[in-house]
């Protein structure tokens, strides 16, 4: 008998037969390997994209005229606030998590997550949760016979969540499965703090640290801030609903701002939450396309710092129209503007890092470029939107819905195509085809500029979001057919990414441990990386280890 | 600079007609017409670019001053990023060497927290001044005090000095601005929260239940002015639709003098007022001088003198009236009030009643 190999060891059948796919399943299940439930993570979130894309697609289509009978009034306030919900809790967190997850290890030279079990417990609450939330279409109903999927938006204002307004269990479920996503995010954020800080390699002190991991680290520091108050707001609203309590019930004394208070203590910094790892993706795909190291390491840092606290007190920007007083607003208004300070500095670090390179124009640079600009017009129409009075006119307009969707599309989702450009060759061990992520990139900037720009312009004309229909008299149909066209255009680059991807991972070019002539610890390891990611432990002497490898003469090292 | 002219552009809007015909068009450059094209573009009944009364116009002001700087910083900074991405791409023919390595520079990095944090010192001074003249005005005592309450789908409206109640169709005296008589108007909610946005006028103002809001305008000019709910509220929040009608002072008063009268009572829909009376109608619904007291739904004392039903969003018209009769589910699904199952004979009386009740 041959001696046997550890891999053969996990599995009963011989070698020379292929593995039975359920083994390959239980694997899957059942792994505790940051790189596979980083792996988990992303496809969950990809899946949950295609959905409430799906979503966003019925919405485009009835409000692409006036008066439209598409669908039902009940039906396009479902989509809307199952949009919103998934798009925040089930793809924008999940997928940075599963990026993070894979990548902290790798660039800090560590062979795993501090926590392996926590992980994937993690994962599979969080997953849980995304079931539970879109159980409601069938469940929804309850005892009741009232309403499927939530209608209550995602921002879920009381009392219209009370049970008065909203019988039945769709809103039940909204709660149950936001809140199961919030212990996974906890869980997961716990889980990058530690690694980050116990397990980097040796020689990797924080200053030499990689960006990515160094805005991982704030990002997971404000969720563990910013989760509390919305697991709160849920379990009060549960206790509402379920055990008679009047915390948000205003009929008994109960207070509808309250709620406001603490779900947007909760969702301004989770924009930052969500904005910080697309920052940190930038961080390093920038410079690798740019030939140059990231201009201001330290700049970076202390304004992804600054950034953090700042964001815990800006919230009740989204609340000038409630009538918090003179005072309540000039506050938050001076504390939303500062703000664009530390956000401006890393505009300018990008543009200083580009300055004097060698721009080479691969697709994840693109995206990079174009998150570039994107992110600087959502910049400058949040501070539109910081000056209180103006906000008063644009607030819960179709301008906040174009501004918000610049931040989370232009912004973060660009970012994330462009990760998946970028690393998908270390998780697949292939390249994803050059020719149809052109293809990818200007259809979908294409068609977010057609929806996206010419979306500020009816909420400067008046036009509430959350509307099912319209008026044909206010002058907004011509824009929102323009939008809806932008959607095609949207909705035929995503299906050519999700053939790149199909295609790629079979028959992708091979694309070897190095493929960008990039700097960091990931680089330096096999792609896919084996299961202990590194065969030795990693040694570091600067930011970029791989550089001083391949520059011996000249290492960062000595300049750093 | 373009905002200045648009600002300037909009101003002549206010000039007596004719003024600036005739030369000036045939010599119109292309800006000139740019600007008045973009101008005709938010030319519409509910931009926030036509200001009508002072609030809207101090966010106006406001809102150019705002666009005018981001829109500087935005050419510069774009401008500087697009000129990087050209200058500095790798060409065909260059060598594969790396450039120059740089790692940043404390002086630079000084230099863009700075400018910035000037560029927010006017910012920040511009805003808070304009919360301050909106917010913290002083009321005079020849204001007109409004309760405004929000309810699941529609507006009701009360003159607490004037004892006049209604629903949907919010009449106000225009101000004039050389001595003005604003409108303060007391905002809650029945139930979930609304917000109150008419962007010819002012800023929206949330309705939220258990609080009350306040906020004030004073419309120069009479006039259809429209918005509706800026806060989703419900099934029907598309439909919850406002129309304020400012009127001279004088119709105004006119207009009041009429509302404060008990209903009419026409002998010729006197079958129709009896099966309005016996049918649950009168739970929700008030009509002065009848047995019909209820506060759920719209006050329906003068409901015929209305342009508008279902909170704005259909015609008045008694073929309208007697459809919602029948169904208000056919015509505003989610509506809160329920089919009542009258006969025909029955819908041809109450409609007849209705339309009575100017």
């Amino acid at each position: 008998m041959p001696p046997q190999t550890a891999g053969a060891m996990t599995s009963d059948s011989p070698p020379s037969h292929p593995k039975l796919w359920l083994d390959a399943v239980n694997e899957w299940f059942t792994t505790v390997d940051h790189k596979r439930i980083g792996m988990l993570y992303i496809g969950y979130a990809l899946v949950f994209l295609l959905i409430a894309g799906l979503e966003a697609v019925v919405m485009r289509i009835q409000l692409a005229v006036p008066n439209n009978h598409f669908v039902s009034p009940q039906v396009f306030n479902r989509m809307f606030t199952m949009h919103g919900t998934t798009m925040v809790f089930f793809v924008g967190m999940p997928i940075l998590f599963g990026f993070g997850n894979y990548l902290i290890p790798l660039m800090i030279g560590a062979r795993d997550m501090a926590f392996p079990r926590l992980n994937a417990f993690s994962f599979w609450i969080s997953a849980f949760g995304g079931l539970l939330l879109y159980f409601s279409f069938i469940g929804g109903d309850g005892l009741y016979g009232a309403g499927t999927a939530p209608d209550v938006g995602w921002f879920a204002y009381a009392p219209l969540t009370a049970k008065l307004f909203s019988p039945g269990h769709s809103t039940d479920y909204w709660i149950l499965g936001v809140f199961l996503s919030g212990i996974g995010s906890v869980g997961t954020a716990l889980n990058i703090v530690t690694t980050i800080v116990c397990m980097r390699c040796k020689g990797m002190t924080m200053a030499r640290m990689p960006l990515l991991p160094w805005l991982y680290l704030v990002t997971s520091a404000m969720v563990f801030i910013a989760i509390g108050p919305l697991t709160a707001a849920q379990m009060m609203l549960g206790f509402d609903r379920f055990l008679g309590a009047h915390f948000f019930d205003v009929q008994a004394g109960g207070s509808a701002v309250l709620w406001m208070h603490f779900f947007w203590i909760f969702g301004h910094p989770e924009v930052y939450i969500l904005v910080l790892p697309a920052f940190a993706f930038a961080n390093e795909i920038i410079p690798v396309f740019s030939r140059k190291p990231i201009f201001g390491y330290s700049a970076m840092v202390g304004a992804t710092v600054l950034i953090g606290f700042i964001s815990l007190g800006v919230w009740a920007h989204h609340m000038f129209t409630v009538g918090l007083g003179p005072a309540g607003n000039t506050f938050f208004t001076l504390a939303t503007m500062i703000i664009s300070v530390p956000t401006g500095i890393k505009i300018f670090n990008w543009l200083a890092t580009l300055w004097g390179g060698k721009i080479r124009f691969a697709t994840p640079m693109i995206f990079s470029i174009a998150f570039l600009f994107q992110f600087l017009i959502a910049g400058l129409t949040g501070i539109m939107l910081s000056a209180a009075p103006f906000d008063w006119q644009l607030g819960n307009s179709y301008f906040v819905v174009a501004h918000f969707h610049y931040v989370l599309v232009g912004a973060i989702l660009y970012m994330i195509f462009a990760a998946f450009y970028y690393w998908f060759p270390k998780m697949s061990g292939r390249m994803l085809s050059e020719t149809l992520g052109k293809w990818h990139f200007w259809l979908f900037t294409i068609g977010f500029h057609l929806t996206f720009d010419f979306m500020h312009v009816p909420g400067l004309m008046g036009m509430p979001r959350r509307i099912y229909t319209y008026e044909a008299d206010r002058g907004w149909a011509a824009w929102n057919m323009i939008e809806s066209i932008g959607m095609i255009f949207q909705a035929a680059a995503i299906l050519i990414f999700v053939w790149n991807v199909v295609r790629s991972y079979r028959h992708g070019e091979e694309a070897g441990p190095d493929p960008w002539d990039a700097w960091t610890l990931e680089w330096s390891t096999a792609s896919p990386p084996p299961h202990y990611n590194f065969a030795e432990e990693p040694v570091v002497h600067s930011r970029r280890p791989l550089w001083d490898l391949k520059h011996p003469q000249a290492p960062d090292s000595d300049y750093e | 600079m373009s905002f200045a002219l648009f600002l300037a552009l909009h101003d002549m809007d206010d000039m007596p007609a004719g003024h600036a015909m005739t030369e000036m068009q045939t010599h119109e450059s292309w800006w000139r017409r740019a600007i008045q094209w973009v101008t005709d573009l938010f030319s519409t009944p509910t931009s926030i670019f036509s200001p009508q009364a002072t609030p809207a116009h101090t966010i106006f002001s406001l809102s150019m001053l705002v666009l005018a700087i981001t829109l500087a910083i935005f050419l510069a900074v774009a401008g500087l990023m697009l000129y990087a991405i050209i200058r500095f791409r790798h060409r065909a023919g260059d060598s594969n060497a790396d450039p120059t390595q740089v790692y940043g520079s404390n002086q630079i990095e000084v230099l863009w927290t700075v400018i910035p944090i000037l560029i927010l010192v006017v910012l920040f001074l511009s805003t808070a001044r304009v919360i301050s003249v909106t917010e913290q005005a002083r009321k005079p005592a020849n204001a007109l005090d409004v309760v405004v309450i929000g309810h699941q789908y529609w507006w009701e409206y009360s003159y607490p000095a004037l004892g006049v109640v209604t629903a949907n169709e919010l009449h106000l005296p225009a101000s004039d601005p050389k001595a003005p008589t604003p409108t303060y108007m007391t905002m809650s909610s029945a139930d979930v929260d609304h917000s109150f946005w008419v962007p010819n006028l002012a800023g929206k103002m949330d309705l939220i239940p258990n609080k009350v809001n306040v906020m004030w305008i004073d419309p120069h000019k009479p006039g259809l002015y429209l918005g509706q709910c800026a806060q989703y509220c419900g099934t029907q929040h598309a439909k919850m639709l406002i129309r304020v009608y400012v009127d001279s002072p004088a119709d105004f008063a006119k207009w009041i003098a009429h509302q404060k009268m008990a209903a009419e009572n026409d002998p010729a829909a006197a079958e129709g007022r009896l099966a309005f009376e016996h049918t649950a109608c009168v739970n929700c619904h008030t009509v002065t001088g009848t047995s019909a007291k209820g506060r759920f739904g719209p006050d329906l004392t003068h409901l015929a003198s209305r342009d508008t039903i279902a909170s704005g969003a259909i015609r008045n018209t008694p073929q309208n009236l007697r459809q919602w009769l029948d169904d208000p589910n056919s015509m505003k699904p989610g509506s809160l009030m329920p089919k009542m199952n009258l006969s025909s004979h029955e819908l041809d009386a109450i409609t007849a009643y209705m339309v009575s009740l100017r």
